[in-house]
This record gives structure tokens, C-alpha cells and sequence, in this order.
């Protein structure tokens, strides 16, 4: 399992870019960001380095900021590779709420981010799936 | 019940008995009290006029202004000398108002003070502890000649100094306490500072009035001291404490409608509303001789619990005061209290009690967005739920009020805040304001 930090956000101009300047002064290093929004409100999903110092960083200027538990599985950086990824859940009937994903830059594979309703259900149906799952020491310091 | 044959009454002997005790009032006061001569001769009603509980809407309303503008004893309808007791309510805004109370008026208070005592569970085996202040304000002697008339323990510790307040709890074994709801927040968490837990202690109940409180802070009440928390309601101008009480039901409080009757009244059109909807709290006092008033508006904003309460009693409840017509605002002709909208929150996980309600103008309507802070202690990661979320708190909020708003759900936090409280509404309507 891999910690997400989410963080509701109103749409206003310029909020974003606060945000991601409040980790970057505190020298936190994001590995993905990923804005899911309405016209009025959005969630900002990010993975980086440190996720519980990134919580706390933003709680404290001023952000909604919360930790989710999210599934990680490394592909192929290939055309397809999610897609098999996601045909292993959906044969066993577990719904994906979203999913998104990152090239690592060091190597060719790509990091798939699945936020599903039963990961530990989930996590056997990609490991029979033969799919590699990346923990959270993978991607960033366990702080 | 410590009054059964009064507070079991049958319903139409009940109102048999208000509309006597009425009339003796009327035309006591008229031949008494100058004041309300004037105002009857002005309304063109005479005591004689009244025959019913329907009648009372022919009377006219007395104001706090009334009080102010006849201090300090202009609207006692006996002579001095028979007034034993002299109570005033602090103004914060302007003079401060005088009620006085003969020794009936004395006697009957106590009366009701040991029903609301004995509403809350309170016995002669109790050990009452009141820390209401005693003096011109009316909580403190209230509480206490209640305790006393019930035949309880009473310790007369007043306000203040809650280090001896917290060890006369402990070391007197008190069961009961009186206080102001944010004074009990203050001695419980002293306690603890102390290291004693009041949890621990033979304390078994709290009547807690005299300033606005919630059902959250009701439930820290209750977790802290380990106890159960009954609200109680009066003012001095109708009497002081003892006008109405929760019972252990605690879903709404009787009004004692055998020395007190209550209306709601609208306070825009000042017509009485149905049992069940919001409006401004009136009280007519019909056994008072020292400063009876006649349909007092209180500028409380309640309802009366429609349905009759489990305990037996068949008094009216109203409920919990939620807030003061001063706040009231005006939306598309129908009058909302805002601290409905807080009252709703509080019970939606996902949402902190933190609101704005901005009003701007759409076209000629009104136009009501209710901004709502997002609970910092919930993870949101789906804009799904977050929307479901902003749904339920339209339709909930909207139920309450019965107009139709717009919700949109702001970051923790987000709503300014001025001395610990928020500001609660912005009104655009005259501004040229547009959404
Ligand atoms: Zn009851």
C-alpha cells in the first residue's frame, strides 16, 4: 500500500500553485499530482517523498489535507499495460474509484495508482494476476 | 413530578384555569398599572373582552423598553410594601430593568424551581450545589429556595473561585449542580487539572440555563462531568428560572402553561404561528402579582414540540432556544434563523458547524448560497463523495428552512473568523450584489 495525500481545494484562482509552493519550500519532492475537479471544488491526489511530513506541512498553512491508502502496481511502460492491470480487478468484480499514473524517471516502467473499495481483495487479484505491486518504500522515505 | 395534580393536568381543565387566572391578571393590572391602561384604552380592548386563550391575541405586546422606560418601579402593580424581593436583569445595552416580587411570588417560585429541580431527577435525598450567582440576578436564589423548597441539601457557593468550587463537589459528595452551561464546561475541566475526575464523583445530574448552549456542548457536559444535563429556561422580566424545564426526555422543555402561557408569534406580521413553527417566544404571566407581565416578547426564537412528552406531564415543550429575533433574516418573504443551519450541520459527518450564508440578488429573488467548511478530520480523495456530501447538505438545509438554497463547500478553516466567532451573514440584497 501507498500513502496519497489528498487535499480538497476550492477552485480559486492561484490555490493550486500556493499549494505546490508551500511543499516546495518545505523541500518536499512530488512524484505525481493529479487534480480531479468540478467547477466549484477540486481534490488534489499527490504521491511524493515524504507523504505524513507533506500532510502536516499543508495542515499547517492552511490546507485540508488528509492521508489516503492507495494501491501502487508497476507496468510496462507500453501501450496496454494499464489496461491489463485493470481487466485483472474488473474479472474479479472490484471497482475502481479512480486510477492514475507516473513514469519513474530512473527506469522505463510506469507506476499505476489505483484507489479501489477493497485493496485487500484487490492486492490478490493483481498478485494472481502476476502484477508487481510497489509499496510505499518503493516510492518515497516511510516517514 | 412534584406537583402531579398541576403538571398532569388535564388539558381542558388546564386551559379552563389560564383563561381565570387570566382574566384576575387583566383586570388587576389594568386598574394597576398605568402603563398598561394606557395600552389597553389605545388597543380599544378591555379585561372584561377577554373570554379566551383565543382572545389574548386582541392584547398588546410589552416590550424590554417598557421595563427600561419605567425604572425602577413603574410597572409594579402593588405597593412597594408589599413587594418583599427585588431582582433586576443587567442590561448590556442601556439601563438595566427592576422586577419585584411579593411574597406569593416568592413562594410560588420556589414551587417551580423544585419541579424543575425534580424534572431533572432531583429528590430531598439530594445534595445541590448552586453555582449560579447570587444577587440582583435571578439564577442563583432561584435554584437556591427551588433546592430547598424540594427539601434537598443546598450549599449556596455561588459563582467564581472553581478550585473551591471543584473541591466542595468532591468533598461534600454533591449529586446536583446548578450553573451556567459554560461555567459547568470550566469547573468539570478544572477537575481534571486538579486530577480529580469528576466522572468518578457522586454527581448525578446538572440544570443548566440562563445563556444559549447546543446539543454538542450538552454531550461534552455530559462526558466531562458524567452526568446528564437538563436545560432549564426563564428570564427575570417573567419570572427568572422556572419558566420551563426539560424533563428527562430531554426533547424540548414544559412550560409551566398553569402560572405562565406561552405564544409564538411571528415576529414580522406579530401574528401567532401554528404549534410546531419557528417564531418569537411571548409569555403572559398569569399568577404574578409584583410585575405581572401581558404577552412579554421575550426576542427568543423557539417552536413548540408538537406531541405529548412520555414523562406525563402535559405542559407545552418549547424548544431549546436557537436563537434571538435580532438574527433573524427575511429570504424571500419567510423568515429564517440562521442558527437553524448550524443546528443541521451538527448532525451531518463531513461538515464542521462553520457556515456563511451570502445573500445576493438574482434578478428581483433573492438569492441564498450557504458556504460550508469541509470537516478537517475527513479524508476526501473522490469528487463523487464530496458532491453527494454537498447534496445532502442542500436538501437537509433547505428541509429546515423550507426555501431553496445553493451549497457550496469551502476549505477548513476558510470562513473568517472574528473573536473565536464567525460571521455567520453577508448580505449583498442592497449592494447591487449578483450570483
Ligand atoms: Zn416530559
Amino acid at each position: 500500500m501507498v500513502e496519497q495525500v489528498s487535499v480538497f481545494l476550492e477552485n480559486t484562482a492561484g490555490r493550486l500553485a500556493q499549494l505546490t509552493r508551500v511543499l516546495g519550500d518545505a523541500g518536499i519532492n512530488m512524484r505525481a499530482l493529479m487534480v480531479a475537479d468540478t467547477s466549484e471544488f477540486g481534490v488534489v491526489r499527490i504521491i511524493c517523498d515524504t507523504p505524513r511530513r507533506a500532510a502536516e506541512v499543508l495542515d499547517r498553512a492552511g490546507f485540508g489535507a488528509s492521508l489516503t491508502e492507495v494501491l501502487a502496481v508497476e507496468v510496462p511502460d507500453r501501450p496496454g499495460g494499464l489496461a491489463d492491470v485493470l481487466d485483472a480487478l474488473q474479472s474479479e468484480g472490484i471497482n475502481v474509484e479512480y486510477a492514475y499514473c507516473f513514469v519513474e524517471p530512473s527506469g522505463g516502467n510506469a507506476v499505476d495508482i489505483l484507489r479501489v473499495e477493497d485493496p485487500q481483495r484487490a492486492r490478490l487479484a493483481l498478485e494472481r494476476a502476476g502484477i508487481r505491486l510497489v509499496d510505499g518504500s518503493d516510492l518515497y522515505q516511510v516517514d | 413530578m412534584f406537583q402531579p395534580e398541576s403538571e398532569a393536568m388535564e388539558r381542558s381543565a388546564l386551559e379552563a384555569l389560564q383563561v381565570d387566572r387570566l382574566r384576575t391578571t387583566l383586570e388587576r393590572v389594568y386598574s394597576a398599572v398605568p402603563l398598561y391602561r394606557q395600552k389597553f384604552d389605545e388597543a380599544g380592548v378591555r379585561p372584561a373582552d377577554i373570554q379566551s386563550l383565543d382572545d389574548l391575541r386582541r392584547l398588546p405586546f410589552t416590550v424590554k423598553d417598557d421595563l427600561r422606560a419605567a425604572y425602577p418601579y413603574g410597572m409594579f402593580a402593588v405597593p412597594l410594601r408589599d413587594i418583599v424581593r427585588v431582582h433586576a436583569s443587567s442590561g448590556t445595552t442601556g439601563q438595566i430593568t427592576v422586577v419585584g416580587y411579593t411574597k406569593g411570588d416568592v413562594d410560588r417560585w420556589a414551587d417551580l424551581m423544585a419541579r424543575t429541580l425534580a424534572s431533572a431527577g432531583a429528590t430531598a435525598d439530594d445534595i445541590i450545589q448552586v453555582s449560579y450567582g447570587y444577587g440582583l440576578f435571578t439564577g442563583g436564589l432561584g435554584v437556591h429556595y427551588g433546592s430547598e423548597r424540594l427539601g434537598a441539601t443546598t450549599i449556596p457557593i455561588s459563582g467564581g473561585n472553581t478550585k473551591r468550587q471543584v473541591q466542595v463537589l468532591k468533598d461534600f459528595g454533591v449529586t446536583g449542580l446548578g450553573a451556567t452551561p459554560s461555567y459547568a464546561l470550566l469547573i468539570g475541566e478544572t477537575a481534571l487539572e486538579m486530577g480529580i475526575d469528576p466522572r468518578e464523583l457522586p454527581l448525578r445530574f446538572g440544570v443548566f440555563g440562563a445563556e444559549p448552549w447546543s446539543e454538542n456542548m450538552r454531550r461534552q457536559i455530559e462526558e466531562t462531568l458524567g452526568i446528564v444535563a437538563i436545560d432549564i429556561y426563564g428570564l427575570s422580566e417573567v419570572l427568572g428560572p422556572g419558566v420551563a424545564s426539560e424533563c428527562l426526555h430531554k426533547n424540548g422543555l414544559h412550560v409551566n402553561e398553569d402560572h405562565f402561557i406561552i405564544e409564538i408569534i411571528d415576529p414580522d406580521t406579530l401574528e401567532p404561528v401554528p404549534d410546531g413553527e419557528m417564531g418569537e417566544v411571548v409569555f403572559t404571566t398569569i399568577t404574578k402579582e409584583g410585575i405581572p407581565v401581558i404577552r412579554y416578547r421575550t426576542r427568543d426564537i423557539s417552536r413548540i414540540v408538537p406531541g405529548e412528552c412520555p414523562c406525563g406531564r402535559t405542559f407545552r415543550r418549547m424548544q431549546r432556544v436557537s436563537g434571538r429575533t435580532d438574527d433573524m433574516l427575511i429570504i424571500r418573504g419567510v423568515n429564517v434563523f440562521p442558527s437553524q443551519i448550524e443546528q443541521v450541520l451538527t448532525g451531518i459527518p463531513g461538515v464542521a458547524p462553520h457556515y456563511q450564508v451570502v445573500l445576493t440578488k438574482r434578478g428581483v429573488m433573492d438569492h441564498v448560497e450557504v458556504h460550508v467548511e469541509v470537516a478537517p478530520e475527513i479524508a476526501f480523495d473522490e469528487v463523487k463523495a464530496l458532491e453527494a456530501l454537498r447534496r445532502t447538505v442542500a436538501q437537509e438545509i433547505a428541509s429546515a428552512l423550507a426555501i431553496s438554497i445553493d451549497v457550496k463547500l469551502v476549505e477548513p478553516k476558510s470562513i473568517q473568523r472574528s473573536e473565536g466567532k464567525a460571521k455567520r451573514v453577508v448580505d449583498l440584497r442592497n449592494e447591487g450584489g449578483t450570483a
